[in-house]
């Protein structure tokens, strides 16, 4: 704190100012760009050229149904990654997120094949087996201080072992419940997919306008409306040009709608609400929240169990898909793709700087090179070799970035 | 100046220790509405231990503390600020990643009416309107109060560290080191700040190891040395050196002797340095005699 401090007299000249200054002008768009302060757009480039490039190869790539496939395989990994960007936002980490997926999603199989249990129940059940998990291993890592990487590395080993404990000698439970298999196989073409989208879209647009009115009526600066305008109409654009693709092929899929469904609640709890600003806070100075009267503790606990929880819904729908759940189901690498994805996607893991968008975003880049070489019939291993870069990429810009900020005196 | 009104914050003979350590003795210190008290001392003296046990950090052992008048007891930071005891460290305590406006209400957010309250959603135009009257009030110049604190200069981020100070509307703001390790120019902005919160009519307590800056905001200067109150005076007439020798203790005017006190004293320092993971400087001779703050790396020379 104090080096940083230092560092910003040091490189203070007289009459500088820099509180209120914001980058101006192409060249700084391009640095910004570069170093990763433009975050989601620098995201949606870098998708658009994965995209270009798999069309080139393969033209089936951009097909509507290979989009609607490419939304089905992300649905389980961009859940999990939900959870996974809050404990990125703490500056902690969670490596169980992968077995407790598994091991929820046993929990879901034994309970409704084979204690006849409900579905619904079932998954509830799961749900709660995952809040669980995250509130224990939150409360040991807030209690005895133990790292978060060592407790949910316990974890990792812990519950896969419970998930073979569950599993049973069978080790594999087939599903067949339309319940839970619909979860993945259920859309809504034509008009219910339309209506959807065009309610989520007014819902956003009026609380987007109706905010920047309130802050013009207070006198406050804002963005100049022009700005909001074509921020809004990008927005409809997109999702307009989702649901047309979509409905060219089977229509939306339930799956993507629950996946975009916790994004944007998510989003909007870490944005809007006290305690999504608390869980920020926490992330960019622990001492300092802790001062401010927020209890840390409380908020890593929660936080660790919203991980868990949104593990467990991902198990489920990795389960749904697969119409089973085995003894290898959440294991292999689920977890370091769930994580990969948003940190590819620019939230930082030094925390308290990233989005939920990008539990989306980085789902999507992952899923498309995936999806991609999977149509080029490439060996998995230049997959993974391919995959590992582009995280390695992701992660020296985001150091980079972290670097430029403490240059600067930002930390 | 201050005598004839009621302080707002006073201590009498109030004393602590930690183990073997004698942090303060029979220490007595007031501060009245609209008045700056400047606490000098060198290293060890029982400066901060005087604004954590008035922080409610430290417990007192023993003696009073009394609140515009009425004897009270401060066992945790929150009776502090509950009284009206607002503490601005010297680390500070701003998220980085926060905007100003999140920082200045940082614990305290807003929420708002209607559908809302359903939805706990927090009242961000009602928060930046009232951070803007803030910072205005104040005349802290901040160009953007969305900017991140992060990208701000020292001078700023102390600036908003006290104005966040102010938002529980204390009556008693105590500035750990505020313009430590700040340039010149920003020196006076926050200088400016201390002068404009006495305008308001807080009582301000301030630690500092630069005297050119106690002498230019304090009304009065308290000294500390060795746990106790080495001297109280009035900054209007009083000597550069008459503070330097006070701080030294070359003349105690309390007690006169140097000798076994001193040592004592260096050693109890040379305890807390390295509690705190400085003990890596050599131990000083008892009477250097010069400024206090050569050994200081925080401090601003």
């Amino acid at each position: 704190m104090t080096a940083g401090t230092a560092a910003v007299d040091a490189s203070e000249g007289p009459g500088d100012d820099p509180g209120g200054e914001q980058p101006r002008g192409r060249r700084d768009l391009l640095r910004r760009f570069v170093q990763g302060d433009l975050g989601e757009l620098r995201v949606i480039i870098v998708l658009a050229v994965i995209w270009a490039i798999f069309q080139f190869q393969e033209d089936r790539f951009l097909s509507s149904t290979n989009l609607t496939n490419l939304l089905l395989q992300i649905t389980a990994i961009g859940l999990v990654s939900v959870g996974v960007v809050l404990v990125l936002l703490l500056g902690e980490i969670d490596l169980s997120v992968g077995a407790v997926s598994g091991l929820c999603a046993s929990v879901m199989a034994v309970l409704s094949v084979n204690h006849g249990w409900s579905p619904y129940l079932a998954i509830v059940a799961a749900i709660a087996v995952g809040a669980a998990i995250g509130a224990f291993q939150g409360s040991v890592f807030t209690r005895f201080g133990v790292p978060s990487f060592v407790v949910t590395l316990a974890g990792l080993l812990g519950w896969q072992g419970a998930q073979l404990e569950v599993l049973g000698s069978t080790g594999t439970i087939n599903l067949t419940d339309p319940a839970i298999t619909g979860l993945t196989s259920t859309f809504y073409d034509g008009p219910v997919g339309w209506t959807v989208a065009a309610v989520g879209f007014g819902v956003y647009a009026t609380v987007s306008l109706v905010g920047w009115r309130s802050k013009v009526a207070a006198g406050l600066r804002v963005r100049p409306l022009g700005a909001l305008i074509v921020r809004l109409a990008l927005a409809g654009a997109a999702i307009g040009a989702a649901v047309a693709v979509l409905n060219q092929d089977r229509g939306v899929p339930l799956a993507a709608l629950i996946l975009v469904g916790f994004v944007i609640l998510f989003q909007f709890i870490t944005t809007k609400t006290t305690f999504g600003r608390h869980i920020f806070a926490v992330g960019g100075n622990a001492e300092a929240a802790r001062r401010a009267g927020i209890s840390v503790q409380r908020i890593r606990i929660v936080v660790f169990a919203i991980a868990s929880s949104m593990a467990a819904i991902g198990g489920i729908m990795a389960a749904s898909r697969l119409l089973a759940v085995n003894q290898s189901s959440g294991s292999g690498d689920f977890l370091l793709l769930a994580i990969a994805g948003p940190v590819i996607a620019g939230t930082s893991l030094f925390g308290g700087r990233g989005s939920v968008w990008t539990a989306l975003l980085g789902a999507l880049v992952i899923g498309s090179i995936s999806n991609g070489m999977d149509l080029l019939a490439l060996e998995s291993s230049v997959k993974f070799m391919v995959t590992g870069a582009v995280l390695l990429i992701a992660v020296i810009v985001d150091a980079l970035a972290r670097k430029r900020r403490q240059a600067t005196g930002r930390v | 100046m201050s005598e004839t009104r009621t302080p707002v914050l006073a201590l009498e003979r109030v004393s602590k220790s930690f183990g073997p350590v004698q942090a303060l003795r029979d220490v007595d210190f007031d501060v009245a509405p609209g008045e700056v008290v400047a606490l000098v001392g060198d290293n060890g003296a029982g400066k901060s231990t005087l604004i954590k046990a008035i922080a409610g950090i430290h417990a007192i052992d023993s003696g009073r503390i009394l609140f515009e008048g009425e004897p009270v007891r401060i066992g945790s930071p929150t009776d502090a600020v509950d009284l009206g005891i607002a503490t601005v460290y010297q680390d500070l305590a701003l998220c980085d990643n926060l905007d100003v406006v999140e920082n200045l209400f940082l614990g305290q957010e807003e929420r708002g009416g209607g559908l809302a309250t359903v939805t706990r959603q927090l009242d961000e135009t009602s928060m930046e309107r009232q951070a803007h009257e803030l910072l205005d009030n104040l005349a802290v110049t901040i160009t953007d109060v969305r900017s991140e604190v992060g990208t701000m200069s020292g001078g700023q981020r102390q600036q908003v560290a006290i104005a966040r100070s102010l938002l529980g509307e204390p009556k008693v703001v105590m500035l750990d080191e505020p313009t430590a390790a700040l340039g010149v120019r920003q020196t006076a902005q926050v200088l400016a700040l201390v002068k404009r919160l006495r305008e308001n009519g807080h009582g301000v307590v301030m630690i500092s190891h630069n005297l050119a800056n106690v002498f230019e905001v304090a009304d009065r200067i308290a000294v500390l040395r060795l746990g106790r109150l080495a001297g109280l005076h009035d900054a209007a007439s009083t000597s550069h050196e008459e503070i330097v020798t006070a701080i030294t203790g070359a003349s105690d005017p309390s007690t006169g002797e140097l000798g076994p006190e001193v040592a004592q004293a260096m050693a109890n320092a040379r305890r807390d340095d390295a509690a705190i993971g400085t003990a890596a400087e050599p131990p000083r001779p008892p009477d250097s005699g010069g400024p206090p703050t050569e050994a200081d790396p925080e401090a601003d020379r």
